[in-house]
């Protein structure tokens, strides 16, 4: 191997990485998985000339030059490449190291670089920032600035862009939907267990309707939860933007709050992203340079109890709930969920689960819609077509619900659902289960 | 010089790629051993806009190279010497399908298994199925004749296509073929499939669609090695049942299958397992399985299997589909090599084949579509490694002789391309080559299109 291995390779991380862009055998069988090469078509755009090109960077063969960045950024980092490799190219973790190592210290320096690089390390960690970025579109809103500003074409006047990107805004919801979890709320019935649950960063501000869902289901079904006191950021949105030791910090600050709940017998995670980004805690940590062997253990002991609540409840066994939803709903898996956690089924079992739903198919139902991280703000014209397609499935789908895992895609889906004007709920699987024990 | 300007009004700027890294990013098809960086690859729309695209290119005088999924095993879409990619993946529009008169038309760059996909709801199916058939597009399985495990029974590409649009080399628009039975006149659709992207592009092809079977029975048979397996095929052959598939694989590919996400649950401990499978009619379709299931237990079989369901069925093929895939666990680069003996002459080539891979101290695992004779040795090298690569050239030109020498020839499937272009004298004398690169030189007299493929050049080289 020594001699085999070229000049750019300095550290034993690296050498792992490279290891791993060697295990593609350049057969394409990926290409139909990826989103973006569909769009796009460009070799460079999908998941076999991405490896290329990484293990190009690796060998110097190529410099990370505007085009690499380009094509290496408009991945989603979907990771639908993965399951699909026979050679099992473990794509994600590649691309999350060439995000960080290689394509970080070769950007064009400036404001969008900085403010991106801010976004990346710090929001997600401080409730603060995110609650006045809250309190700032709920006013957008509330003034009906949003819609002075559609009426009139404002931001197309400025840039195509920017009125893209407004479409894809959140709708902050009331107050309150926005009041955090108790710290401990008990089981109900027999009991079956004690959990630890992840509001996640952004969720309580947007989504803290599911997570008190998730909560009330956890509860009825015997399990009791507890929350980490602290507001906590898993790290997933740092690593997704090559933000490593940022995500390292958070990892071990997330492995801390959770140990300070005491024994427990899952963590839980409602989040299809953050889940994945948890149950990867311990090679997170290994491949760090400079994390000590006691916090690697930790981390591999703390991801070994990770969960996505869907996988837990239908592991746990499901009790029936006594009441009946009727909707028909189509299930969109979380790209975080199918693909980097595998979980396929336990959704769908959990939403059998409830009287009187019907599940229709949809069609690419493990299709990404475009909210990969933040992409639909870095890429807004890309995120756009690609969910746009995944509207029109949803349409033929005829479906008065859609469910789907990830607080990500909830939004994204509520706004393409918006955009076309279409009379589809968007909710969570735990939310319809919810209902269905009232 | 490259029509920059031109070339961006037709398909758009951001189809015309030029950045040495994008470059890059197109040197090598799934041959990664053959390797060339075009000056330029362009993503034309369709029929119009590649054939506008060419003109472009012809009056500049420069050489091109169409290029599908590029999974080409044999160097087929490798860009010439300064020359561009005319890359179809943007044309993948199923533009008609017709169930009643079963034939679908589809633009070249479609995937192969999307056209069974959408003929599926109707009963139908396209029957070509290359093991890369979700990815490879219809214009390559054109190109190179592609077949796959049901070829054994309802035959290539070639059987299957009706009528085609293709755009000639100076940009004109040839449309040959129709849906009817037997047109009249030259069959050019007949003529250019298996050309190797040598003599015009296509961009539209009207393809016959298969009345999907009733039913299906697979089943599994476990051998100590290959050799058993290749006996248990003659013996099901000699029998007078007709499989519509009969798959061979040796215990190195077994293994790496199943340390893959295609594990198939085939078992681990033989050497060899062998794929059969009937299709038709439900009655005969019961009996023919059991009767291979009887044939094969007289020979020394380790263990036999009947698919119990489709989903079972399909865990079984997607281990085979994935099979070249997995052996990238095994090492950095592969090397599917593919040539065709008369099937009697399968056990002894095979024991050749092994014999020839120890003697250059090369890793290989076999795959074969014993039905048709088609050998599939896979080689798993290093290309970083000269001495390696070197060793891996010269097993497959042994390899190749051997297979010749059984009366056999130098390709079942992948196409000659560059990586097997001066082997043609093995088995073409050249004159007869000479007719072939006069066809060629009708459509493509410039010999601007993927011109160093196929055929040697008129001064015959030595291997
Ligand atoms: C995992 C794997 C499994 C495979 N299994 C099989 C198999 O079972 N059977 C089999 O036959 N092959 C198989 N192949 C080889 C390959 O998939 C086929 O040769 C396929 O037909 C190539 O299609 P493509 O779109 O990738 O073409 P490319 O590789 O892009 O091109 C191949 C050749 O076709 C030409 N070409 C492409 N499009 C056009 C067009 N529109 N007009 C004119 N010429 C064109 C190119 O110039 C080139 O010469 C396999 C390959 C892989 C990687
Ligand atoms: S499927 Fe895997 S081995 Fe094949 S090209 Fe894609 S990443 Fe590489
Ligand atoms: S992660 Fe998703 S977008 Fe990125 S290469 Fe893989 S399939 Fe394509």
């Amino acid at each position: 191997m020594s001699d085999l291995a070229p000049r750019q390779i300095r550290s034993r991380a690296d050498l792992i990485q490279y290891g791993r862009a060697l295990d593609c055998v350049h057969c394409g069988l990926c290409l139909p998985a990826c989103p973006t090469y569909d769009l796009l078509a460009r070799e460079g755009t999908g998941p076999r000339g991405r490896v290329y090109l990484m293990r190009g960077l690796a060998e110097g063969e190529i410099l990370p030059a505007a085009t690499v960045l380009r094509d290496l950024d408009l991945c989603l980092v979907c990771r639908a490449c993965e399951p699909v490799c026979p050679s099992g190219v473990r794509f994600g973790e590649m691309m999350e190291f060439c995000r960080a190592h290689i394509l970080e210290p070769a950007r064009p320096p400036g404001r969008g670089l900085r403010l991106r690089r801010f976004a990346a390390r710090n929001i997600f960690n401080h409730p603060a920032l995110l609650r006045a970025l809250a309190a700032f579109f709920l006013l957008y809103d509330r003034l009906g600035l949003r819609r002075l500003l559609r009426t009139y074409g404002v931001l197309q006047y400025f840039s195509a862009d920017l009125a893209l990107r407004d479409a894809f805004l959140p709708r902050v919801p009331r107050w309150s939907e926005r009041r955090r979890l108790p710290h401990r709320t008990p089981a109900r019935g027999a009991t079956r267990g004690r959990v630890a649950l992840l509001e996640g960063c952004v969720a309580p501000f947007l989504l803290g309707r599911v997570n008190h869902a998730t909560a009330r289901v956890l509860s009825h079904q015997g399990f009791e939860v507890l929350v980490p006191r602290k507001h906590t950021c898993c790290g997933a949105l740092s690593a997704h933007f090559g933000q490593l030791a940022a995500a390292r910090a958070a990892a071990l600050r997330t492995i801390d709050a959770f140990q300070a709940l005491g024994p427990v017998d899952a963590v839980i995670s409602n989040s299809a992203g953050c889940g994945a980004m948890m149950k990867d805690y311990g090679r997170l940590l290994e491949e760090a340079e400079g994390a000590s062997a006691a916090e690697v253990r930790a981390a591999h002991g703390f991801a070994a109890r990770v969960r996505d609540v869907t996988e837990f409840l239908v592991d746990q066994g499901i009790r029936p709930p006594p009441g009946r939803v009727e909707a028909r709903v189509a299930y969109a898996a979380a790209c975080h969920l199918a693909h980097a956690q595998r979980v396929t089924e336990a959704p769908l079992e959990l939403l059998r689960a409830v009287p009187g739903l019907e599940l229709v198919p949809l069609e690419r139902a493990d299709r990404c819609c475009g909210a990969g991280g933040l992409y639909n703000a870095l890429h807004p014209r890309e995120s756009l077509a690609l969910l746009e397609a995944r509207i029109q499935d949803l349409k033929r789908s005829g479906a008065d619900t859609l469910a789907t895992a990830n607080p990500g895609c909830l939004l994204q889906w509520s706004a393409g659902i918006e955009r076309e004007g279409l009379a589809v709920e968007v909710v969570h699987p735990v939310e319809l289960f919810d209902r269905a024990m009232r | 010089m490259l029509p920059l300007e031109r070339l961006r009004r037709i398909v758009g700027a951001e189809h015309v790629l030029l950045a040495p890294e994008e470059m890059f990013a197109y040197e090598c098809d799934a041959l990664t051993w053959l390797r060339r960086r075009p000056a330029a690859v362009v993503l034309p729309g369709g029929t119009a806009e590649t054939a506008e695209v060419v003109a472009a290119l012809s009056e500049a005088a420069l050489p091109f190279v169409a290029r599908g999924a590029g999974t080409g095993l044999s160097g087929g879409a490798l860009c010439p010497e300064g020359g561009v990619v005319i890359e179809t993946a943007r044309m993948k529009r199923l533009l008609s399908l017709d169930p009643w008169n079963r034939f679908a038309l589809v633009e070249c760059g479609t995937p192969n298994a999307e056209v069974s996909r959408a003929a599926e709801p109707h009963g139908l199916f396209f029957a070509p199925d290359p093991s890369s058939q979700n990815v490879c597009t219809i214009g390559g399985n054109i190109a190179e004749n592609a077949g796959g495990p049901h070829t054994y029974k309802y035959g290539a590409t070639a059987r299957h296509v009706l009528a085609l649009t293709a755009v000639l080399p100076d940009g004109r628009v040839l449309r040959t073929g129709s849906p009817l039975a037997d047109p009249p006149g030259y069959d050019l659709a007949g003529l250019l499939v298996g050309t190797e992207g040598t003599c015009a592009i296509g961009t539209e092809a009207t393809l016959k669609l298969t009345p999907l079977p009733r039913a299906v029975e697979t089943l599994l048979f476990a051998f100590r090695g290959v050799a058993d397996a290749c006996s248990a095929v003659q013996r099901v052959i000699s029998s007078g049942l007709e499989p519509c598939t009969m798959e061979v694989m040796d215990g190195a590919t077994i293994a790496a299958v199943e340390a893959s996400v295609n594990a198939a649950g085939y078992p681990r401990d033989a050497g060899a397992v062998l794929i059969l499978e009937f299709d038709g009619g439900d009655a005969a379709v019961a009996e023919s399985a059991e009767r291979a299931e009887r044939l094969c237990r007289e020979l020394e079989v380790l263990a036999c299997e009947r698919a119990r369901d489709r989903a079972h069925r399909l865990k079984l093929w997607k281990g085979r589909k994935g099979a070249f895939g997995a052996m990238g666990r095994l090492a950095p680069d592969l090397l599917v090599q593919d040539a065709v003996v008369p099937r009697s002459r399968l056990p002894e080539v095979v024991a050749r084949v092994l014999e020839i891979g120890r003697e250059h101290g090369i890793r290989m695992s076999n795959v074969l579509h014993a039905g048709d004779g088609n050998l599939h040795p896979n080689i798993s090298y290093d290309r970083r490694d000269a001495d390696e690569t070197r060793r891996v050239l010269a097993a497959c030109a042994g390899i190749l002789q051997a297979c010749v020498e059984a009366g056999g020839t130098l390709s079942g499937e992948h196409g000659i391309g560059l990586e097997k272009r001066d082997y043609m004298s093995l088995v073409f004398g050249e004159e007869d080559l000479e007719r072939m690169r006069a066809v060629r030189d009708v459509m493509n007299g410039r010999s601007l299109l993927n011109p160093d493929k196929v055929l040697p050049a008129r001064e015959p080289k030595t291997p």
